[in-house]
């Protein structure tokens, strides 16, 4: 659990909330507060997840810091939030990754992958990278049975790491007893998620100052999801074209995976580019210290991913080919191996906030 | 700003002084806000606010069914008793129009209030509450162009025979004088200047405690009255409410309030019960406790609770005291424990057995016990028990400076000052003269803020 001084003062700031309730419509956060009295560790934790830092709130409180009360509700989730992630993060003793991440370690992350894709090619493989290619044969330089095992396995170890971890917190804030998710709720939590439904509710936008509200967070937050779907299911095309008919990358450029990964690379250029701009614009105040380096750890791996990406697509026939997809892949490595101790886990712990947020209005007949 | 010349001079920062230097501005006036608060606690009073009320004769997209003008003043008359009529009125006719006018400034509203203290149908929600509206104000001014000194306590006013010449600040240590052809008064009322309070309620004063801001004095108010403004409102009255005796001594606002008194009984210093803690719903009571507390000695009450009510309110933002036993209770907060120990004693004995339900006017109640507790009286029984200890807590006062229905402060000698206007809690006492309909603070504020900066413009430009 969060230490005691934090839960003590999400506890504090959530009674203030409770006998006040003048944000009742900003957000999520506040009806389902409205439904407690009183709040447990695991409620903090769960109200933590569902707000998305909109910023409303710290701007319209009349008993934010310096006042003597020091409610600063955006602070105290976004603390709340973080804590979530380390305490059930698998395997547990990685969860001190998540405070150690910045856009340089991520950069170091990226070359040293890319570091070794390029000593193996060399040892292995030397004809690889000579000079003169230009069939835009991936498979020439990577084998694709060694793309298969490298990516299965680090996949697979992250797709385990999430679901364990997500399933953890998930146990947490909904311990038995509790009103668990109908299908309808099920299915309203994924929609709100996948459109970013919450970015869009409290009237228009949110903040990133005291009355000064436009629509580039939610715009730019939809490029990098769009994005990282869209790559997401190009690869899977791709994936099932190999499997299931044979058909190898590359593919033409107006292919299905090409298209969809194109699109995708746009989108992840173009999202974080704008987020990472963002997040320099916006009121300090609205943000935890300790998690600048995880949104930029993030936000830079996605970026190069998707810009080495496309440069690849562009030059496959050049002589470069070669060594942009050692530092392509060394890339994605980086971006996969950070996965889970990352922001990136963001979407699921708040997609599990979601649900029970769901669960609960399901469960007391609120809309 | 110093070498700026000013048309209109706004005292004040909160509703009513916003509201004036917007309409002032947009008349074509150069105006300059001069707010006593530095800029995190601008806004006075206002920035506690959550609502105003407004008449409506058909729903409207944020106020369901209708509001009739006559049933506004009816609620109005109801509480006050007396009032300005044709003042009263003006502002009644006016607040219909108040929503369209707000949010063309960008003011947001909630769009259903769920049953919030059953207001749904007259009051309209501030989206994000008071400071939230101010936020909003604060950067229309800032955009039109209206020039705002925070840190500027106006000291004194040049008030000759009825006529504004200009102003007194103190800013950053050192005085300095603003002029203007027109002034706005927008100060508030003396709510926080104990020293004031204690000539209505002597030496009891010193332990209230203030619910709003610590900036709202009463200096302007004092200086216009002593420059020959008519007063107007009770000079002793305050609107007091029982508050959590732990709150902060200014600018707790609402979460001070405690909610436990109707589920228990109430004592004083020396363990005695002293009024009818189920008496009525406890929204519709608490505002008589705020005096009832301040005539016990040491202006202090506790509510006590035992376990069986737990989870049953609204807990305090403070912690309760707790003991597992009377006499212990009695020690942890200073109450004599054989006279805390008779008190309970009687009351159980005096308990008759009913349906407990804290959602109605329940048949739980005492006999042959006096006071009696009308509604809710359960044994106080189950260990451990609770204990909040009580104060009264003041809202604002009543004393104002007469106004005509031109925002226009009004001499002793009957007639209008030139170029002095009154907006907000400073006039208030025209049309509220006691008690306190929610909401209706700020319609007058609002209402009478556009009218005075509406005439101090004019006035300015001639
Ligand atoms: C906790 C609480 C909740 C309330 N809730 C509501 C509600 O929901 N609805 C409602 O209608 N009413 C409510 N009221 C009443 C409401 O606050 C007042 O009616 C309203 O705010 C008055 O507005 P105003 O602009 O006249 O005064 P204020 O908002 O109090 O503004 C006075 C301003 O004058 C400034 N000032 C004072 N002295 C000087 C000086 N010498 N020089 C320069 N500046 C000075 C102050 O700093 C302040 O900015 C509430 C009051 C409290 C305390
Ligand atoms: S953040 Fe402040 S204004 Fe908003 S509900 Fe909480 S205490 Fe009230
Ligand atoms: S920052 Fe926004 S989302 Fe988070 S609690 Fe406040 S209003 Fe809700």
């Amino acid at each position: 659990m969060p230490p005691a001084d934090l839960l003590h003062r999400g506890e504090h700031t959530l009674t203030v909330c409770n006998s006040c309730r003048y944000c009742e419509q900003y957000c999520a956060v506040f009806p389902a507060m409205e439904r407690r009295l009183t709040f447990s560790d695991a409620d903090l934790v769960y109200l933590g997840n569902l707000c998305h830092n909109c910023g409303e709130c710290l701007y319209a409180c009349q008993y934010a810091p310096p006042h003597e009360f020091g409610i600063d509700v955006p602070r105290t989730m976004a603390e709340l939030r973080l804590h979530s992630y380390e305490e059930d993060c698998w395997p547990r003793p990685l969860a001190r990754a998540f405070r150690r991440q910045g856009a340089l370690t991520s950069l170091v992350l990226a070359a040293g992958f890319s570091a070794i894709l390029f000593a193996a090619t060399v040892q292995l493989n030397p004809s690889a990278l000579s000079p003169g290619r230009t069939d835009a044969e991936f498979y020439a330089v990577v084998p694709h049975g060694v793309m298969v095992a490298v990516f299965g396995a680090v996949g697979g170890f992250v797709a385990l790491a999430l679901g364990v971890s997500v399933w953890r917190y998930w146990r947490r804030i909904s311990p038995r007893g509790t009103p668990g998710p109908t299908p309808r709720a099920l299915a309203r939590a994924v929609r709100d998620a996948l459109t970013l439904r919450h970015l869009h509710a409290s009237g228009p936008d949110c903040v990133s100052a005291e009355e000064a509200r436009a629509p580039w967070r939610r715009w730019w937050h939809h490029a990098t999801l769009g994005g990282f779907l869209l790559c997401f299911a190009s690869t899977s095309v791709a994936a099932v074209y190999h499997a299931a008919f044979g058909w190898e990358a590359p593919h033409p450029y107006t292919s299905l995976p090409v298209l969809l990964g194109t699109a995708g690379g746009v989108g992840l250029v173009l999202g974080p580019a704008g987020q990472w701009w963002l997040r320099r614009r916006r009121d300090p105040a609205l943000a935890d210290p300790a998690q600048q380096g995880l949104d930029a750890s993030l936000l830079v791996l996605l970026w190069l991913t998707s810009a080495t990406g496309l440069l690849l697509l562009a030059l496959r026939a050049r002589t470069v080919m070669g060594p942009l997809l050692l530092v392509h892949l060394g890339v994605v490595l980086a971006l996969f191996v950070t996965l889970p101790y990352g922001k990136f886990v963001h979407g699921f712990y708040r997609l599990a906030a979601l649900v029970k947020d769901a669960a609960e209005r399901d469960a007391d007949g609120s809309v | 700003m110093n070498t700026r010349e000013h048309d209109v001079v706004i005292i004040g920062g909160g509703n009513a002084a916003l509201c004036a230097a917007l309409t002032a501005r947009a008349a074509g006036a150069r105006v300059i806000v001069l707010e006593c608060a530095p800029r995190h606690f601008r806004g006075g009073n206002s920035r506690h606010t959550r609502n105003l009320r407004v008449a409506h004769s058909a729903p409207l997209d944020l106020l369901p069914g209708d509001y009739p003008e006559d049933e506004f003043l009816a609620d109005l008359l109801r509480v006050s008793g007396t009032t300005n009529e044709a003042l009263a009125q003006l502002v009644i006719g006016r607040s219909s129009g108040l929503p369209e006018w707000m949010r063309g400034h960008g003011v947001r509203f909630q769009t259903s209030q769920r049953g919030t203290l059953h207001l749904e149908r007259t009051n309209a929600f501030f989206l994000g509450g008071g400071k939230a509206l101010l936020n909003t104000y604060y950067a229309a001014a800032e955009r039109m162009g209206v020039d705002v000194l925070y840190d500027a306590e106006v000291e004194n006013l040049e008030v000759d025979g009825g006529r504004f010449g200009g102003a007194v600040v103190r800013s950053g240590g050192r005085a300095q004088g603003i002029r203007g052809r027109a002034v706005v008064l927008a100060a508030g009322g003396f709510e926080s200047n104990i020293a004031w309070l204690r000539e209505a309620w002597g030496p009891a004063a010193d332990n209230f405690i203030i619910r709003g801001t610590p900036f709202n004095t009463g200096r302007v108010l004092r200086v216009m009255l002593d420059a020959g403004a008519q007063p107007v409102g009770d000079p002793k009255a305050c609107h007091a409410v029982a508050v959590d005796a732990r709150a902060p001594r200014f600018d707790g606002g609402i979460v001070t309030r405690l909610d436990a008194v109707p589920l228990g009984i109430v004592v004083n210093a020396l363990g005695q019960r002293f009024y009818d803690e189920g008496e009525d719903f406890w929204p519709k009571r608490y505002a008589i406790w705020g005096s009832l507390v301040a005539r016990q000695p040491g202006q202090i009450a506790y509510s006590i609770v035992d376990d069986k009510v737990k989870g049953r309110f609204m807990p305090s933002v403070f912690p309760p005291i707790e003991a597992g036993s009377m006499p212990e209770l009695a020690r942890s907060i200073d109450v004599p424990a054989e006279a805390l120990g008779a008190t309970i004693g009687a009351f159980n004995r005096a308990v008759r057995p009913g349906t407990f339900d804290h959602a109605t006017l329940d048949d739980c109640r005492t006999e042959g016990l006096a006071p009696p507790k009308t509604h809710w009286a359960q044994r106080i029984d189950v260990p451990p028990f609770r204990a909040y200890p009580l104060r009264p807590g003041i809202t604002f006062t009543y004393l104002g400076l007469t106004v005509d229905e031109r925002a226009r402060v009004i001499m002793t000698n009957g007639m209008p000052a030139e170029n002095v206007y009154a907006a907000g809690e400073i006039m208030a006492g025209n049309i509220l003269r006691r008690g306190y309909v929610a909401g209706v603070g700020m319609t007058i504020g609002t209402v009478f803020g556009r009218i005075a900066g509406e005439g101090a413009a004019r006035h300015a430009s001639r």
